[in-house]
C-alpha cells in the first residue's frame, strides 16, 4: 500500500431536502462514508435498493453535489469543482449506468455512441471512424456494428457498447452501476469477464456498485456493505465472505438464494422493516433488525472503522436461540 | 386438473422484415396448486408467453395455434376481448417486477385497494376491513392506518408485498408472477418468496413464477420450464431438471450461474454465441448454434424426450446424456 490511492472519499454526506414550510427538513442519502480505491483494484459497494449505492457514486463522479466531506481523486480534491474543472476529471474517471438501453440514444448508431467522448472531450487529431472499429474490438463485438442502432442490439450487446463508451477516453477509474442487472447468466458472465480483462489490459481501478452477492464474490478486491447511507462492513472480499463480522453482512450472505433445491439453509431471518430515512433509529441504526442486538446497541452509536458494530460476529456465529430456527 | 394447460402454442408478429415466430409449440402445464417456474434469457419468450396468456399481445402479434386450457374448460385464445377482461384480476392476476407500475402514486393504498373491488358487492366498510387483512396477511405494520398513507410512503420490499396483496385480494385461480424480487436485495427476495409461497399455500391458488434467477426458482417452485429462443427445451420437477438436466442448454445455464462456482474465479463460465434470429428460425434444434454436442441429428427438428415421469427435453440426445451429466 505504498502508492497512493487513485480515489481516496473522506467522510461524505450527501443530504436531500424533504418536505415544504414548516415541515422542511432534510434525509442523508448518503451519510458520513470513507473508503479508498487503489489502482489496479476492484472495489465493490453492496447493499438493498436505496441504502445509498447511486447516490454515492453519483457524487464521487461530481453529479451529486456533496454536504461535507472531502473527495480526492488523483491526488486533487475534485468535490465542488465547477462544471468546466470536472470536464478533465471525468476523461479519468468513467461512469457506466444502469439500464444500458436507456442510456444510449435510440438515434445514434453505435460507432457514433462509443466515439460521442471524443467529440465532447475533444479528438486530438482521431479518425473517429478507425477509433470505433477500435473500441468495438475491444469489447468484443464485431466493427462492423458500428452502423446499428441501439434497437438492433441484445441487453449483452448493449452493455458491451457501454463499457467502449466508458474506456474510451483511457480513464483510470471506471464507476459501474449495476452492470450486469437484468442480465441473463450467461450474459452476465460475459459482461464481467470484459471487464476484468479490460482492467488487468488497462490497468484501471473499478468501482462497482450491485446488490448481486455472487457477483461480488468472484470480481472484487475488497468490498463495502452499505445501510441506510453508511457503510456497516469493508474488507477484503475472500475474507469476508467466509467470516462476516456486521450481522447484516450475515444475514445478506446466508439469505443469498443458490440453485440447489436440496441445500438446508441456515438462515439469518431479518425482520423485513427497513428504517425510515426520515426517522432513523438511535444508536446503531441496524438494532431494530439484528438478532443480536443488546442493550448498548439501542443508544449508543458503533465506534467507527471497519466493522461498524459494537459486538462483531466471530467466524459461523449463530443469531440468539430463539431466533435461530425461525 | 391443470389450472392452466398450455399445449402447441405458437404466437407470431408480423413485421417490416418479415413474420417473427416468438413462441414455437409452447407445451406446459400450471397444476392446481403448484409454483411453476420460467426460466430463461431475455428475449427467450418469457413476457410474450404472459401476454399471450392474458390476451394482451400487441397488435402485430397473433396466436397461430395452439391452445391455453384454463382450469380444464376454457379455451382463452378463443375469448373476446370482453370476456378475457372479466377473466383478468378475479381468475388471473399478475404481479410485476417494479411494484411502482402497479400501483397509483398519487391515490392512498387504501383507496387504491377498495377500488380494485369494484366487482364485489360488498358495503366499504367491509371492503377495507378485507384490505386491511390482505395487508395483515403480507405482513405490512400498522395494516389499519397504512390503508391512509401513499405508496411513496412504502419501502420498495413492503410496496411489492402490497402488490403481492392486491394480487391475491381477490382470490384468484392463477398468480403470474413475472421478476417479482429482480429489484429487491437477498434478505427481501427470501422474505417475499417464502410470502410468496405461505399465500400460495393458504389461497390455493397456482402461481406461475417468471425469472432467471435460478437460485430462486430452485427454492421456491415445484415444477420449472426452461425456455430458450421462444421453445420450451426443458420442462419437469425442479429437483429432477436441476439435478439431472437433460438439455444442453439447461446444462450450460446451471453452469454459468457464479452462485454455482464457489470457489472465487475470476473468468466465468459463459455461453459463446447468440440467440438466433427468430425470423428465420433454423430448422432442426433452435439450441444447434451454441452447442458443444451438435451433430447431424441437429439439423432436423427435436422430439420432446421423456426422460423421466414429468421430465421432458426437446433433445435428441435426452435420454443418453441425462443421467452422465447429473452430480457434474
Amino acid at each position: 500500500m505504498s502508492e497512493d490511492p487513485i480515489l481516496k472519499v473522506e467522510k461524505v454526506e450527501v443530504s436531500f431536502p424533504v418536505g415544504r414550510g414548516l415541515n422542511r427538513s432534510a434525509i442523508l442519502g448518503v451519510a458520513g462514508v470513507s473508503f479508498e480505491v487503489r489502482r489496479g483494484e476492484t472495489f465493490a459497494l453492496v447493499g438493498e435498493s436505496g441504502s445509498g449505492k447511486t447516490t454515492l457514486a453519483r457524487a464521487v463522479n461530481g453529479l451529486q453535489k456533496i454536504s461535507t466531506g472531502a473527495i480526492t481523486f488523483e491526488g486533487g480534491r475534485i468535490d465542488g469543482l465547477r462544471k468546466s474543472a470536472m470536464k478533465p476529471i471525468r476523461r479519468r474517471m468513467s461512469m457506466m449506468f444502469q439500464d444500458p438501453v436507456g442510456s444510449l440514444s435510440p438515434r445514434m448508431t453505435v460507432g457514433d455512441l462509443v466515439t460521442e467522448p471524443y467529440r465532447i472531450h475533444g479528438a486530438d487529431g482521431r479518425n473517429l471512424r478507425e477509433e470505433a472499429a477500435r473500441l468495438l474490438t475491444l469489447v468484443g463485438l464485431p466493427a462492423d456494428f458500428a452502423t446499428r442502432y441501439p434497437h438492433q442490439l441484445s441487453g449483452g450487446q448493449a452493455r458491451r457498447v457501454g463499457v467502449a463508451r466508458a474506456i474510451a477516453l483511457d480513464p483510470a477509474l471506471v464507476i459501474a452501476d449495476e452492470p450486469t442487472a437484468g442480465l441473463d447468466v450467461s450474459v452476465q458472465g460475459e459482461v464481467l469477464n470484459l471487464l476484468n480483462d479490460l482492467r488487468e489490459r488497462l490497468g484501471l481501478a473499478m468501482v462497482i456498485i450491485t446488490h448481486n452477492l455472487h457477483v461480488v464474490h468472484h470480481v472484487a478486491d475488497r468490498t463495502a456493505v452499505m445501510y441506510l447511507g453508511r457503510f456497516v462492513e469493508t474488507g477484503e472480499t475472500g475474507t469476508m465472505f467466509a467470516a462476516p463480522r456486521h450481522p447484516y453482512t450475515a444475514a445478506l450472505l446466508s439469505a443469498n438464494p443458490e440453485p440447489d433445491p436440496d441445500r438446508i439453509h441456515d438462515r439469518i431471518t431479518l425482520p423485513a422493516e427497513v428504517p425510515s430515512l426520515l426517522s432513523r433509529p438511535s444508536g446503531c441504526e441496524f438494532h431494530t433488525r439484528c438478532p443480536w442486538v443488546q442493550e448498548t446497541c439501542r443508544t449508543v452509536a458503533p465506534p467507527p472503522g471497519d466493522v461498524a458494530c459494537h459486538f462483531p460476529l466471530a467466524p459461523g456465529a449463530k443469531p440468539p436461540a430463539k431466533e435461530a430456527t425461525a | 386438473m391443470s389450472t392452466l394447460a398450455i399445449s402447441g402454442l405458437n404466437v407470431v408478429f408480423s413485421t417490416e422484415d418479415g413474420p417473427l415466430h416468438a413462441l414455437k409449440d409452447v407445451t406446459f402445464d400450471v397444476p392446481e396448486r403448484r409454483i411453476v417456474g420460467i426460466v430463461g434469457e431475455s428475449g427467450c419468450g418469457k413476457s410474450t408467453l404472459i401476454n399471450a396468456i392474458l390476451g394482451l399481445l400487441a397488435d402485430n402479434g397473433t396466436i397461430s395455434g395452439g391452445e391455453v386450457l384454463f382450469e380444464g374448460r376454457d379455451d382463452l385464445t378463443q375469448f373476446t376481448p370482453r370476456q378475457m377482461r372479466d377473466l383478468r384480476g378475479p381468475r388471473i392476476s399478475t404481479v410485476f417486477q417494479d411494484p411502482m407500475g402497479a400501483l397509483n402514486p398519487v391515490l392512498s393504498v387504501g383507496r387504491q385497494m377498495i377500488n380494485i373491488q369494484y366487482r364485489s358487492d360488498q358495503s366499504k366498510e367491509q371492503k377495507a376491513a378485507r384490505a386491511i387483512e390482505m395487508l395483515k396477511l403480507v405482513r405490512i405494520p400498522d395494516a389499519d392506518s397504512a390503508l391512509e398513507r401513499y405508496p411513496h410512503q412504502f419501502s420498495g420490499g413492503m410496496k411489492q408485498r402490497i402488490a403481492i396483496a392486491m394480487a391475491l385480494m381477490m382470490e384468484p385461480a392463477l398468480l403470474i408472477a413475472d421478476e417479482p424480487t429482480t429489484a429487491l436485495d437477498a434478505t427481501l427476495e427470501v422474505t417475499t418468496i417464502e410470502l410468496l409461497k405461505d399465500l400460495q399455500e393458504k389461497i390455493g391458488c397456482s402461481v406461475m413464477f417468471i425469472s432467471h434467477h435460478l437460485g430462486v426458482i430452485a427454492e421456491l417452485c415445484d415444477d420449472v420450464v426452461v425456455m430458450y429462443a421462444g421453445e420450451v427445451v426443458e420442462r419437469g420437477p425442479v429437483r429432477e431438471v436441476f439435478q439431472h438436466p437433460s438439455h444442453p442448454y439447461t446444462r450450460r445455464l446451471l453452469e454459468c450461474d457464479p452462485a454455482r462456482q464457489t470457489e472465487r474465479t475470476r473468468i466465468l463460465p459463459t455461453i459463446p454465441g447468440e440467440i438466433p434470429d427468430l425470423r428465420a428460425r433454423p430448422r432442426g434444434c433452435v439450441f444447434a448454434a451454441r452447442c458443444l454436442d451438435r451433430h447431424e441429428g441437429c439439423d432436423t427438428p427435436q422430439p420432446d424426450i421423456v426422460v423421466a415421469p414429468g421430465h421432458a427435453a426437446r433433445c435428441n440426445l435426452a435420454g443418453q446424456t441425462a443421467r452422465e451429466g447429473a452430480g457434474a
